[in-house]
């Protein structure tokens, strides 16, 4: 990778990071919890993309962030009020900044409105502050400005191209002859640490130099002020060179020398009056030590002193007071006490290093199955050394497991920022007041369920703001506070992430989602449901309450598409409802994608892996405890009836299922709480397996979830146990595998 | 021996490309993150160029270019400031401070140098 592609990549990691510090600061304040180093953060933030932008050359981003930093910039010089209506025009401008930063990105700009309402309001204060400033100070306008106020915005696009340092003169007509300068250091040139015999150099470089040196103000040894400047120089430059380039030589010192350019041939003496552009008045001089002045001549140098004169003996003697603060005509403001925590070693890699690091572990963990696998056919006993150590083999190939995947566990936070935006944008489109609340933004899961989070949860959120929220005037009616909330929270529970969505609202009509369901023959009208079973409806194909499909939350999915595609991670949904209070929804998902505790069973002579997190219990029925009704067979465990499905039937492996008392049974729990009980042939045990891709390396497989390869070399398939359920009532799908 | 040039930004991408430049030109480069890091670097460090940010979280650019200068060890320290444009009241008061010269944002490798060569001796 070119090292500018590396800078790249940081510069848009370091972007997420920015926008992300930039709207919790804009939060804070809309909280009424900024302070001064709140405003600071967020400009430096607002500050920094554009600085990066600049260096890549988005120019569209540059341009939105100057505008965004210039209405910053007056807040944080108190010429802005954070008023509640600035701030959130400040928010949107932080969403349409994440718009700049996506286009730069995907290089594809042309999706941005070309002048979006955020950037014309942005502009309309920026002018006004502008209009203000003049107000104040109307020599502002020919004056730099000594405050902070430090934008420049006519033209406005013009102000934003790279401009070049501007030329301190006009050129002067080339002047064939060269240059003579008569050049006085100050003390103040000193203290900056600027160096003459630098600048005689850099003159040299142009043209033939010859430097004569004035000594004439070196005062005796005794009245000698270390700190001041006493030597003096007449420069003349020979060649085709134009004045604007011996002027750039001195751009750094100007105003700190007395500096006359003059055409060679006709200089002026030293003493003359200076030129406007170039010489200032002497500054009052500070009691600051100069650099030592160096006077050794640069090789193409000629120094011709007038007299012999021993160098100014500068004595490397403790300045004797410094004191800068009283002459500095302003000071930089306070220093804010140190709170920030010093930055965070982090290192930063690849993440495709680090899946490969996880492949290569998962592939270690199924060598290490298959060596166990082939020293237990060996036969040798428990007690031989070899056994030992592959038990200490399998403790270390676990923990290196756990190491590699704790370093791919990325936090929720970054799925959960995107949401306040989403937040802000339903909440406006539907006419609705909704406040995000968000908890356990820390808590880790494996990138690739951070990866497939967003759309759910997206869909979630619509969701509650779009049905489950009131209008502010309904809420208002009802005695709620015409804001609702939407929380979003995340915790670890075991081996799986639990993520809820909730609101405020009005719960779920259950008589409304009822009556759709009978109306869509989704449910027999007689159907005796109870709540939490109503409640559950919505994630069936095809439901949807809303009359007309919003643009909000249609865009033709339902809950049935986020259903799915929290399956599609081994995930489980849930919604508890309360009338009139609101309604919950909980996912819960793996905390990763790459392995999984899992049952090995066998159906029809085929290996098969049952996830472990479904699985309540397994039992070897006794035939008194099957019960056959109708063409179905149910199971009596303790005072319940369970039904069984068998599996090999579901998967095609076999026409007719098996008599479960012949085999053995796996009690599930299903995503609505209900119970199934599977039957397969015979149990192997519990192992931990790397999940392989189905759906990439072969495709997609009714009732299979995805694959893994076990300890003997062979593929094993493993059982999406919610596919299968709710397979049972249809047709046995063509074989899947030839049975035996 | 190749110089030492000591950069002080809060920004990663800024540092980034500060380092690719400067490493190109064969400049030894240390970092720091903002200006009261810069003032720690400078307790190691003899650097004989000093670029700065501006705007930086803890210290800014204004305050540490005082303090360097206030530094018996290191006042005599060139120090270039970054800023993002050629921006008259920043660079004055950046001069105010003790700031020896400065860097328009965007710069490329070459005007990078050759600010740095105006400076060093």
């Amino acid at each position: 990778m070119d090292e500018l592609d590396a800078i790249r990549i940081t510069f848009f990691q370091e972007c997420d990071e920015l926008l992300a510090d930039l709207e919790s600061g804009l939060l804070a304040q809309q909280r009424g919890a900024g302070d001064a180093e709140t405003v600071n953060a967020v400009f430096r933030a607002v500050h920094s993309i554009k600085g990066g932008a600049g260096v890549f050359g988005f120019d569209g981003l540059v341009r939105f962030a100057h505008l965004f930093e210039a209405v910053l910039e007056g807040l944080r010089s108190e010429k802005l009020e954070p008023t509640p209506d600035l701030v959130s025009l400040l928010l949107g401008a932080h969403d349409e900044l994440i718009d700049h930063v996506t286009a730069a990105r995907t290089g594809r700009v042309q999706d941005l409105r070309r002048l979006s309402g955020v950037s014309v309001r942005l502009a309309e204060i920026v002018d006004r502050l502008k209009v203000a400033a003049l107000d104040a100070s109307p020599e502002a306008a020919t004056a730099p400005e000594r405050d902070d106020f430090d934008f420049d915005f006519t033209p406005l696009a013009a102000s934003l191209e790279p401009l070049p340092a501007p030329p301190l003169t006009a050129p002067a007509p080339p002047a064939p002859l060269g240059w003579t300068i008569a050049f006085r250091p100050l003390a103040e040139l000193y203290r900056k640490a600027n160096e003459p015999a630098v600048l005689l150099r850099e003159l040299a470089r142009l043209g033939e130099a010859r430097a004569v040196l004035d000594l004439s103000d070196l005062p005796s040894l005794q009245a000698l002020d270390p700190e001041d400047g006493y030597l003096a120089w007449t420069i003349d430059v020979a060649g085709d060179i134009e004045k604007a380039q011996v002027a750039e030589v001195f751009e750094f010192v100007e105003g700190d020398c007395d500096l006359v350019i003059s055409p060679m041939g006709q200089a002026a003496p030293a003493a003359a009056a200076p030129e406007p552009q170039f010489a200032s008045e002497p500054q009052a001089e500070l009691p600051i030590a100069p650099p030592p002045v160096k006077i050794a001549p640069p090789p193409l140098l000629t120094l011709v002193e007038p007299e012999p004169a021993p160098p100014p003996h500068v004595e490397p003697e403790p300045p004797r007071a410094v004191q800068s603060e009283s002459a500095q005509p302003e000071s930089p403001p306070a220093e804010a006490p140190v709170q920030t925590p010093p930055p965070q070693s982090v290192i930063r890699v690849d993440p495709e290093r680090v899946d490969r690091l996880v492949d290569l572990v998962g592939e270690l963990v199924i060598s290490q199955v298959m060596l166990a696998q082939k020293v237990q056919e060996a036969g040798l006993p428990p007690s031989s050394g070899l056994v030992a150590g592959l038990e200490e083999l399998e403790q270390l190939t676990r923990e290196i497991q756990d190491g590699v995947m704790a370093i791919r566990a990325q936090q929720v936070r970054a799925v959960f920022q995107r949401m306040p935006r989403l937040v802000r944008e339903v909440a406006a489109l539907t006419g609705k007041q909704a406040r995000l609340v968000t908890d356990g933004e820390a808590t880790e899961v494996d990138r690739t369920v951070i990866e497939r989070l967003a759309e759910p949860l997206t869909h979630m959120i619509r969701n509650a703001i779009d049905h489950g929220l009131e209008t502010p005037e309904e809420r208002a009616a009802l005695g709620k506070s015409p804001e609702g909330v939407i929380r979003l929270s995340a915790q670890h529970r075991g081996a799986r992430i639990v993520i809820e969505v909730s609101d405020d609202g009005r719960g779920i009509d259950r008589r409304r989602v009822l009556s759709t369901a009978v109306a869509r023959g989704l449910v027999a009208a007689d159907a005796q449901l109870d709540d939490e079973a109503i409640d559950n409806l919505i994630f069936l194909p095809g439901f949807s309450t809303a009359s007309a499909v919003s643009d909000i939350s249609g865009r033709g999915v339902g809950m049935d598409v986020v259903r799915r595609s929290v399956q599609a991670l081994g995930g489980r949904i849930a919604i508890a409802s309360v009338p009139g209070r609101g309604a919950t929804i909980t996912l819960s998902l793996p905390l990763t994608l790459a392995v999984l505790d899992g049952m090995q069973v066998e159906v029809c002579g085929q290996t098969l892996v049952a996830p472990l997190a479904a699985i309540v219990e397994s039992v070897r029925p006794r035939p008194e405890d099957v019960r056959r009704i109708g063409s179905g067979a149910v199971l009596a465990v303790r005072d319940s009836f369970i039904p069984l499905v068998d599996v090999g039937v579901v998967l095609g492996f076999r026409d007719r299922p098996i008599n479960p008392a012949d085999g053995i049974v796996l009690l599930v729990e299903t995503d609505d709480g209900g119970r199934v009980a599977l039957v397969a042939d015979e149990i192997h045990g519990q192992r931990q397996v790397v999940i392989k891709s189905l759906e990439s390396n072969y495709g997609q497989v009714a009732g299979i979830s995805a694959a893994t390869i076990m300890g003997d070399g062979r593929i094993a398939l493993i059982i999406d146990i919610d596919a299968v359920i709710s397979m049972r009532n249809r047709p046995a799908p063509a074989p899947l595998l030839a049975a035996e | 021996m190749s110089q030492t040039i000591l950069t002080v930004d809060d920004s990663r991408t800024m540092r980034d490309m500060l380092r690719m430049a400067l490493a190109g030109a064969g400049f030894n480069v240390v970092e720091a993150v903002d200006g009261e890091h810069g003032l720690q670097v400078l307790g190691a460090h003899t650097p004989d160029v000093i670029i700065t940010d501006i705007n930086m979280p803890r210290l800014d650019g204004f305050g540490f270019i005082q303090r360097v200068r206030e530094d018996r060890d290191h006042r005599a320290t060139p120090i270039l400031v970054l800023t993002t444009e050629s921006d008259p009241s920043k660079k004055d008061r950046a001069r105010a401070a003790g700031a020896t010269g400065w860097i328009v944002k965007p710069f490329n490798p070459d005007k990078l140098a050759e600010a740095i060569r105006r400076v060093a001796a």
